[in-house]
């Protein structure tokens, strides 16, 4: 293999697992160590400023960096990063003062925002401290999109959506609250300098079986239902509630309707429970509030009365998977079963509708009626244009809208200051040696032992009764500590300098996960068969140092190392050593002012 | 030494032996040795060969003398029998609880200091007699905890730390021991695991008393240009003539080797080693003929390493003694006192 380069970016990068795996590479084990050290509103600042909506995201994120989390593969659970980062939000002090102010010198630029929702929010607040005036259109009265419609209160109250969305409306953001776009055009018949469409996917998908036009006033649409429920148009539901589909959007409903009158509320997949696309904890959330979860049942016909619904009939399925190992499912010849209901919560999907978008405003569309937009640039067909969130891609989540705001706030920037927007610039990386004395590191280098700390829930009881009641009440501080100090600080990496290495072993011996071993070189395949410890994941790259006098190479497989710093105690030459790299994305306006980039 | 405790988390996939152990099971406490000790790299070797030989840590007995050498048995099979004796003693101690309890397995680790100076008696005496014990000497050729002295095994004209030139001669503990008898005679390097685990192995599982030297460099005092015990030195002048694969049993023995370079050894207890020859000329059954390539090696300035004599047939203390099978601290009185009728009998005799 060649000799790792550790001079780019990326490679020390994915070994922060969890910064590697957030679409906006938030720096998770920096904040968390200012957790540890009771610096809450510093480490809600670093949230802050690489994901926008810390208290939102630490009570609702998808969590992409959990299952990535290094702790996930050297015992059974990873660190509870996101209920960490509500902790920063939770525990803060006042950070008014720490926030952007609005510009006070405008650049005279225009930009207009379609939709309140995490994308367009961020755009705003990247690009108004630069002097841009920003204006966001929503068709509802408040900032906040999805996140204030649809998701249920019990999970994230108002009061958090308000202070996050107050930090960036506060920065001189024009918000025109109830003002739906009806037409690009004539949106850019304003002269704007530049659009982002952040409008999301706000239909909701249909279930077109037999009873559903006759039973339809029975039958809800789970996203519409949901904001009709947030904004207190719905307060009542049946108590025989049968929810159809296996999303997050299923369990927010069927925990909804638990809270609005169903007694008995079941959930029902086509897919096999695994196989939901709802994440692990929202379905255990669903199922601790007496929410049955039946899987392999396609709902086949709407029951009705002569109008009135009284159920829904199933076909009974089974999975079976091709050559290809593509999953079918196919009947299991079992008889149709008809469970009896109230009410039905149709929750299969969401969708983008467009209607609004003129097909002749240089937009293009793709055969799937999608915008064709640019995963980097996030720019459309037409320069002017971008988009973000589920808008761009169809449904995903707020961590990812969010980082499609960076990346068009970013594109917008360089557009308006006459700049290529394909060319992306670095991130900023700041490299320290952590060395503080022969055997003293200024992290904490000794890992814990304990197991994944549970966040306290309110009493189910309670919590049933009151819809705004949240449900999740946030770990204290002698809890957040415990979780903190679970994080193995994989942004403290091992770096090796070979010239140095006299070849002692000492490294080999002492490593609590023999990571490290010095052999032949050979290639990549070969080299993990003659690792001293298995190497199961060959996504997790091999650190490869050469240069050493024997003419062997230093291979580190970078996969389960705890970054206790044992290796660079026992190294006599200090061959070894623990440099802290904090990577931080580059957004708009905030690199280093250069010939190359000097928008970026 | 190091402020932390070694985490008890280890690598998910690591292998497990025949009782289920990992080798970090065999592990005793975090070594408090200086960084880069070469003595660390032997005890990781003893640990890599215990866990290979599935040895059940309970019936090992660890002694030691005193010096870096002889702490090392606190760092390695922590749920071991250990003895930390005085000064040289090792060997006399090893003696006396090899008497008590012959099945007991013996791993005696003693210094160059501990070995060839103070204690070069108790040595000579406990090779001479072949207790069933292996024998390890973690040898740097200097006195580490007194800051670096020149030691019996330093060569003549090598160099201390400051530039000094040593001029005694060297005592050259493989040649001693193949002299008075040593069944099991090899020498390795603390920086050569591949070759100095399957010797380890191999001496634990020989019946009689198995020697193994092993150049340890002192990264403090003792590895410096000038040295003839440092890492580059070693490595540069290591003229191994063969290397070793212990065959557990588990494994069907390879023969994927050239023929007539491979030849399996069966000891005593019927295990087995596979000796891979690098010298073709070198015969690892010849004790004089292992003495005089040794004496030739020297003189030109090479450390030959590897398996230098063995003799698979050999005997132990115990069977000179003609001791009975069962550990003499487990016989009973009445095992070991005839009673007064033979008393009287015996009395009869002589009157």
């Amino acid at each position: 293999m060649k000799p790792t380069d550790i001079s780019a970016p990326d490679y020390f990068h994915k070994v922060v697992d969890c910064q590697w795996a957030c679409p906006a590479h938030t720096p998770v084990p920096e904040y968390i160590r200012l957790i540890a050290e009771g610096r809450y509103s510093d480490a809600y600042m670093i949230n802050w400023r690489s994901n926008v909506f810390p208290g939102i995201l630490g009570r609702t994120c998808d969590r992409p960096c959990e299952p990535a989390c290094r702790r996930g593969r050297v015992e059974e659970t990873p660190v509870a990063i996101c209920r960490l980062k509500r902790v920063a939000a939770d525990f803060k002090d006042d950070v008014k003062h720490r926030m952007p102010r609005p510009s006070a010198k405008k650049n005279g630029k225009r930009i207009a925002i379609v939709g309140g929702g995490p994308a367009s929010l961020t755009v705003a607040r990247d690009l108004a401290p630069l002097g841009y005036h920003c204006t966001v259109f929503d068709a509802d009265p408040k900032a906040g999109g999805m996140m204030r419609t649809q998701i249920p209160k019990f999970r994230l109250p108002d009061s958090v959506i308000d202070e996050e969305t107050d930090y960036i409306l506060d920065l001189g953001i024009e918000f025109k609250g109830g003002q739906r776009i009806d037409s690009l055009k004539q949106l850019l018949a304003e002269n704007y300098d530049a659009v982002f469409v952040g409008s999301g996917a706000p239909r909701g998908r249909e279930l077109t079986i037999p009873g559903r036009k006759e039973a339809a006033s029975h039958i809800h649409i789970g996203i519409d239902w949901l904001s009709s429920v947030s904004f207190g148009h719905v307060e009542k539901i049946g108590k025989r509630v049968i929810v159809l589909g296996g999303g997050n959007t299923a369990m927010d409903c069927c925990r909804t309707a638990r809270r609005l009158g169903g007694e008995d509320v079941k959930v029902i997949v086509r897919s096999g429970f695994d196989e939901m696309k709802a994440s692990p904890w929202e379905k255990e959330d669903a199922i601790h509030e007496d929410i049955p979860i039946l899987n392999f049942m396609v709902p086949k016909a709407f029951v009705h009365d002569n109008g009135k619904l009284t159920g829904v009939t199933f076909q009974k399925v089974k999975a079976e998977y091709d050559a290809k190992g593509r999953r079918n499912l196919v009947p299991s010849g079992e008889p149709d079963e008809t469970i009896n209901c109230d009410d039905v919560l149709v929750a299969v999907g969401q969708e983008n509708a467009f209607p609004w978008i003129e097909r002749d405003c240089g937009v293009e569309f793709d055969q799937w009626n999608m915008p064709k937009v640019d995963a980097k640039t996030m720019g459309s067909t037409n320069p002017k244009v971008f988009f973000g969130g589920d808008a761009a891609f169809g449904p995903k989540n707020i961590i990812w809208a969010v980082a499609h705001g960076h990346d068009a706030a970013l594109s917008i920037h360089k557009l308006i200051s006459g700049e290529d927007i394909t060319e992306r610039p670095l991130p900023e990386v700041q490299i320290s040696s952590q060395k503080m004395g022969i055997h003293e590191w200024s992290y904490d280098n000794d890992p814990t032992e304990d197991k994944r700390f549970k966040v306290p829930h309110r009493d189910k009881v309670v919590a049933l009764k009151d819809i705004r009641a949240e449900v999740e009440l946030g770990y204290d501080l002698k809890l957040a500590l415990g979780e903190a100090r679970r994080c193995l600080n994989c942004d403290i990496q091992t770096v090796f300098t070979a010239p140095l290495c006299i070849e002692c072993d000492a490294c080999v011996d002492i490593c609590p996960m023999d990571c490290i071993t010095f052999t032949q070189n050979g290639e990549e395949a070969d080299l993990r068969q003659r690792l001293k410890a298995p190497s199961p994941h060959p996504d997790q790259d091999l650190y490869v140092a050469d240069g050493l006098k024997t003419g062997r190479v230093m291979v580190k497989d970078e996969d389960v190392c705890l970054h206790c710093g044992l290796c660079a105690e026992r190294c006599p030459t200090g061959a070894w050593d623990m440099q802290k790299y904090l990577i931080d994305m580059t957004h708009a306006g905030t690199s280093c002012p250069s010939k190359a980039r000097s928008a970026a | 030494m190091t402020y932390i405790a070694k985490p008890k988390f280890h690598h998910p996939g690591l292998p497990k032996n025949g009782l289920g152990y990992t080798h970090r099971d065999y592990e005793g406490k975090i070594s408090t040795l200086c960084a880069g000790c070469g003595h660390d790299s032997i005890t990781a070797s003893i640990i890599e060969a215990c866990y290979e030989l599935s040895i059940e840590p309970h019936r090992v007995a660890k002694i030691s003398g005193i010096g870096c050498s002889s702490k090392t048995p606190d760092y390695f099979l922590g749920n071991s029998h250990g003895f930390n004796s005085v000064h040289g003693r090792m060997p006399s101690v090893l003696t006396g609880a090899n008497l008590a309890n012959r099945d007991l397995i013996y791993l005696g680790v003693s210094g160059d200091g501990d070995s060839a100076s103070i204690g070069f008696g108790q040595f000579a005496h406990s090779i001479r007699r072949g207790v069933n014990m292996t024998y390890i000497v973690e040898n740097n050729g200097v006195y580490g905890l007194t800051k670096g002295q020149f030691s019996a095994t330093a060569d003549r004209g090598s160099k201390s730390k400051k530039g000094v030139m040593n001029t005694d001669n060297a005592v050259d503990l493989v040649a001693i021991a193949l002299q008075l008898g040593a069944s099991f005679v090899a020498r390795s390097f603390s920086g050569d695991k591949t070759q100095l685990v399957p010797l380890i192995a191999a001496a634990i599982e020989h019946k009689g008393a198995a020697f193994i030297d092993v150049i340890s460099p002192c990264v403090a005092f003792n590895n410096h240009a000038g040295s003839t015990k440092s890492f580059d030195y070693v490595r540069e002048h290591n003229d191994a003539v063969n290397r070793l694969d212990v065959i557990t049993g588990r494994e069907p023995i390879s023969v994927d080797y050239a023929p007539g370079t491979v030849q399996v050894v069966e000891q005593h207890d019927g295990s087995k080693i596979a000796l891979r020859k690098i010298d073709a000329d070198y015969d690892a059954h010849d004790r004089v003929g292992a003495m005089s390539f040794l004496t030739k090696h020297a003189a030109k300035g090479q450390i030959v390493t590897g398996l230098l004599y063995v003799d698979p047939d050999a005997d132990d203390l115990h069977t000179h003694l003609n001791t009975v099978e069962t550990p003499l601290n487990t016989l009973e009185a009445k095992d070991l006192c005839p009673g007064t009728p033979a008393l009287d009998k015996i009395n009869a005799s002589l009157r």
